[in-house]
């Protein structure tokens, strides 16, 4: 889709809810709308998808009582204003939009999570993604180096670029908005994500990336919206399998929860932003006693999520279930860097490809 | 046996004002802060008891002036009956000297120890006699005595009498001086309001250094004073027995008739009958097991309880509420006085209110009043078995959150009226745990909470209501406005909405660029006559249409239109002005109107 015709359909989208609302109105009704209801309650496995996205549970938000009538209103001057930055060809951050509303009176927001919730609700009700609003995160998207050539659309115009070798140390900084991102060609046999900077500097530095095709990704902790969906792209549209190589330890097996399943928080666009096919590549709690790792002691929060991931659908497999289970018996977490005990070369050179070509990947 | 003999010589028998002055805990004066407390509430409950034995309405000064950095005098005057000139030195230099001891009915005081104890106390950290005035009417002059107590005797010493003119035609003035603080001001005169409280009749007047307070009066009657009565079968025990026994003249039967409440001579007959005796003896020629036999069989045969209405003296559910609202201001207020109970032969009512929000504060557990005989318990509240029945409560079925006592803007009083309170101790803080007690006091209690519940659920309903009423006057047509912005179609109308929702007459003021608006609309499916009155300093000259009348005091103009509305019609008033004050709207009943000023 065209940047102009993605523009007409928000606008279209937005402004729809708008004219439901003068119908309603008109009509002698008090004026209301309909969302899933967004907790761990309503999220359910969607079997087409592979993804976890909300059920079938719903509230209704009328402008029956005070609080109601001002959410509602809030909305409307947020339609309004998104209609606006729209029909302007401008955009604005989500910090910034916060700010913005000083000027709205009643409609003003009492805190930057009130405004975040009610841009996650008119995606929900648009099924349009925030950055179709013009929207911005604060926040950087991750970086990403390996042989892809690609194309992005920016304000100053098209650039084409390689990402290994037009690139600088840091990488590929991934772009908020990654519709504007084509991937042009690639040399590339599957993609890691990473979550630690040390890890991603390591990789790179040792030249995994040529040795084995590898597009190395940053995740940062936990990933950003972009990040994830540059993954679920290179899954998809190139059919790059995609592994993720995290600490091991139970807040580590979110992160790659949330890359490969989704997150409650974002599940109504779970299958745009998950990639069902990524593949856990480690730290497995096994690696820990198999390599003798350097090791520290489960805290009791860590003890208490890893039970919590034994209840969570998500983690609901026979691997997961013996690696919690093996784990919860040891009681120590390691992270990725501890490989370098056994030399700096040891992750390159015998973990990842020992493990890579056990899953099949080369 | 030398060391017994030696011993011996030690051993002397110990007068109770020696053992008073070596246990000042016992009576309330353990540290000088609860000094102050102990004597002004001593002194006050004597003045009540005697006002009220006399008939008149109370009219109670109490003063307390700091005359040098430690000490001060504590001044107590009443307008009661005063105190025959003989019987003064004993009252106030003798302890274990009183009035009540012997009578079977409710009165504050009962031992006849406070007042002696706080001559005591004065002389023992001062030396300076206590200063007497009573006077017992127009045709007596008053006599004034300075009085301190032989402790090793327990007798009065009178340091001087004289006659003296007093502008009081009947009444006592007592002056102590002892050492003290005022560091427990506040609880002082928390003493004095709660007593205000449940002496709605008296007037308190408090001079507390300078500092002038009146509790005034809002009851013109003096409650009746409680008449005594004669022992119940059921509440004596034996040494009690033996005593009046002993005392007796008369057969067993006669001795049983006269001397006991609620017994005839045909529960004397089943007692006597029980205890194997014969009905002809005289009752002073009994034998101590001959008497035990009686006192069990006076304890199984089955009596009425005792004459409660007689004996006690309860405040009321209207004085109540009228002494806790004259207090402390208060959104809901109930008060319940329970039927008569008896606990081992000793009669009492329970009485308890329950106020909420005001100015109670909002936060923290309940204020938890408690009372016996019309006297404040100010300390040991953990201890108090008031204290324990209002934890047992469950609150939260009332709609409060509770955390052993409820929680929030929350008032509770409970009053134990008594022949015999069951105290915990002789400072007389706390009510024991008596079964038959606490069981009255969590049934008033629960009652009260099945009102406060009632009280709850309307004020949310209406609150409710308000909400909405606000939402959909006020804030919908604001929706309205910038959806049809949106959409860029003409302003969609908000009245339909209105109408449908409310079903109701609806006035709304609004002020918009200096000019007022009050529209009114009848929704409702009748025709409908109503007032609307509209207090603000505009003058509002220019208003369209005129008002039908316009009455101006201190810079204010109450605006008054009528009009009769049809069903569906709509109304509206314009004027220059900015909009401060109110709007009511009269003539139509509370459910179906609503009034909103869109300008708070």
């Amino acid at each position: 889709m065209s940047r102009e015709e993605m523009d007409a359909l928000a606008k279209e989208r937005l402004v729809g809810i708008a004219r439901t609302w003068y119908d309603q109105m008109r009509d002698g009704i008090v004026p209301f709308i309909r969302l899933p209801t967004r907790t761990k309650r309503n999220i359910a496995y969607d079997d087409a998808t592979e993804v976890w996205k909300y059920g079938e549970r719903e509230s209704t938000r009328a402008a029956s009582t005070e609080k109601g009538a001002v959410h509602l209103l809030k909305m409307a001057y947020l339609i309004g204003f998104l209609k606006q930055q729209l029909v302007e060809n401008r955009s604005s951050t989500l910090r910034e939009l916060y700010y913005i509303s000083e000027g709205w009176k009643k409609a003003k927001f009492t805190a930057q999570d009130e405004s975040n919730l009610l841009i996650e609700d008119l995606e929900i009700i648009t099924d349009v993604q925030r950055e179709a609003f013009h929207l911005r995160p604060e926040e950087d998207g991750a970086s990403l180096f390996g042989p892809l050539r690609i194309r992005e659309n920016t304000r100053r115009g098209a650039k084409e670029m390689h990402c290994q070798d037009d690139v600088g140390e840091a990488g590929y900084p991934i772009p908020n908005n990654v519709d504007n991102l084509e991937f042009i060609d690639h040399d590339a046999k599957f993609v890691i994500a990473i979550e630690t900077g040390g890890m991603y500097a390591r990789l790179m530095e040792n030249g995994f990336d040529e040795e084995y095709g590898a597009i190395l990704v940053h995740l940062k902790g936990q990933p950003a919206r972009s990040t994830r969906r540059v993954l679920r792209r290179l899954n998809d549209s190139l059919n790059l399998p995609v592994v993720v190589f995290t600490d091991g330890d139970p807040w580590s097996y979110r992160i790659y929860a949330s890359v490969a399943y989704g997150s409650i928080k974002s599940a109504h666009m779970s299958d745009i932003l998950a990639t069902p096919q990524a593949q856990f590549i480690g730290v497995q709690p096994s690696d820990i006693s198999d390599y003798n790792l350097p090791a520290d002691h489960l805290t009791e929060q860590d003890i208490n999520a890893l039970k919590a991931e034994l209840t969570d659908p998500r983690f609901a497999t026979d691997y997961w279930r013996t690696q919690i289970n093996l784990q919860l018996d040891m009681k120590v977490k390691s992270e990725q860097q501890a490989f370098a005990s056994r030399g700096l070369d040891f992750v390159t050179k015998e973990y990842l490809p020992k493990r890579l070509s056990e899953m099949g990947i080369i | 046996m030398v060391l017994a003999e030696d011993l011996a010589k030690q051993q002397r028998s110990i007068s109770v004002a020696e053992f008073f002055e070596k246990n000042k805990h016992l009576l309330g004066f353990d540290s000088p802060t609860r000094g102050i407390i102990t004597t002004i509430k001593e002194a006050v409950d004597n003045a009540l008891d005697a006002c009220e034995e006399a008939e008149v309405l109370p009219d109670i000064f109490v003063g307390i002036k700091k005359v040098d950095a430690e000490v001060y005098r504590i001044t107590v005057e009443d307008n009661g009956p005063g105190i025959v000139p003989e019987n003064v030195p004993l009252v106030f230099g003798k302890l274990l000297y009183g009035s009540r001891f012997h009578q079977i009915r409710q009165s504050r005081g009962q031992q006849g120890i406070g007042i002696s104890a706080a001559v005591l106390y004065a002389q023992l950290t001062t030396g300076i006699p206590t200063q007497v005035v009573s006077r017992t009417g127009a045709k007596a002059r008053a006599h004034r005595f300075e009085l301190m107590i032989k402790t090793e005797t327990n007798e009065p010493e009178i340091i001087s009498h004289e006659e003296i003119d007093w502008d009081r035609t009947h009444g006592t003035r007592i002056e102590i001086q002892f050492k003290s603080t005022l560091a427990a001001k506040k609880r002082l005169v928390d003493y004095l309001r709660l007593t205000a409280i449940v002496n709605p009749h008296a007037r308190i007047t408090a001079d507390i250094d300078g500092e002038m307070t009146v509790f005034e009066r809002v009851s013109g009657e003096v409650p009746p004073c409680p008449k005594p009565i004669l022992p119940h079968p059921h509440g004596i025990e034996f040494g009690a027995l033996k005593r009046i026994a002993a005392a007796s003249t008369g057969t067993v039967e006669e001795f049983l008739i006269g001397s006991f409440s609620k017994v005839g001579k045909k529960t004397a007959d089943e007692m006597i009958a029980l205890a194997n005796l014969k009905p002809t003896r005289k009752v002073n020629k009994l034998e101590s097991d001959e008497l035990k036999r009686l006192l069990d069989a006076m304890q199984a045969v089955k009596v009425p309880a005792p004459p409660a209405q007689q004996c006690l003296s309860p405040i009321g559910e209207d004085l109540i509420c009228k002494g806790l609202e004259k207090e402390i201001q208060l959104d809901f207020i109930k008060a319940r006085t329970r039927p008569s109970a008896v606990y081992g032969g000793h009669s009492f009512i329970i009485e308890a209110a329950i106020g909420y929000g005001g100015k109670v504060p909002p936060e923290g557990t309940a204020q938890l009043f408690r009372f016996a005989n019309r006297v404040p318990l100010l300390y040991q509240q953990g201890a108090c078995a008031i204290t324990s029945c209002a934890s047992q409560v469950n609150w939260k079925s009332y709609g409060l959150s509770q955390q052993g006592l409820p929680m929030g803007p929350v008032l509770v009083m409970v009053h134990v009226a008594s022949t015999n309170v069951p105290f915990t101790s002789e400072s007389k803080d706390a009510v024991a745990s008596i079964p038959e007690i606490e069981r009255e006091v969590v049934l008033v209690l629960q009652e009260l909470g099945r009102e406060l519940k009632t009280y709850l659920y309307r004020r949310d309903k209406k609150k409710q209501q308000d909400d909405r009423a606000r939402a959909i006057c006020s804030i919908i047509p604001e929706i309205a406005i910038k959806v049809s912005e949106i959409v860029e179609r003409p302003l969609v109308d908000t009245s339909p909405i209105e109408g449908k929702i409310m079903r109701k007459v609806v006035a709304k003021k609004r002020t918009v660029d200096g000019k007022v608006c009050i529209d009114v609309n009848n929704y409702t499916a009748k025709e409908v006559t109503l007032v609307l009155y509209n207090l603000s300093r505009d003058a509002a000259e220019d208003a369209v249409p005129r008002p039908d009348f316009v009455d101006s005091m201190d810079g204010e103009y109450n605006k008054v239109w009528r009009r009769t509305l049809d069903a569906g019609e709509a109304w509206h008033i314009a004027y220059t002005g900015s909009g401060d004050g109110s709007v009511d709207l009269r003539g139509v009943e509370d459910g179906v109107k609503v009034v909103v000023d869109l300008d708070v």
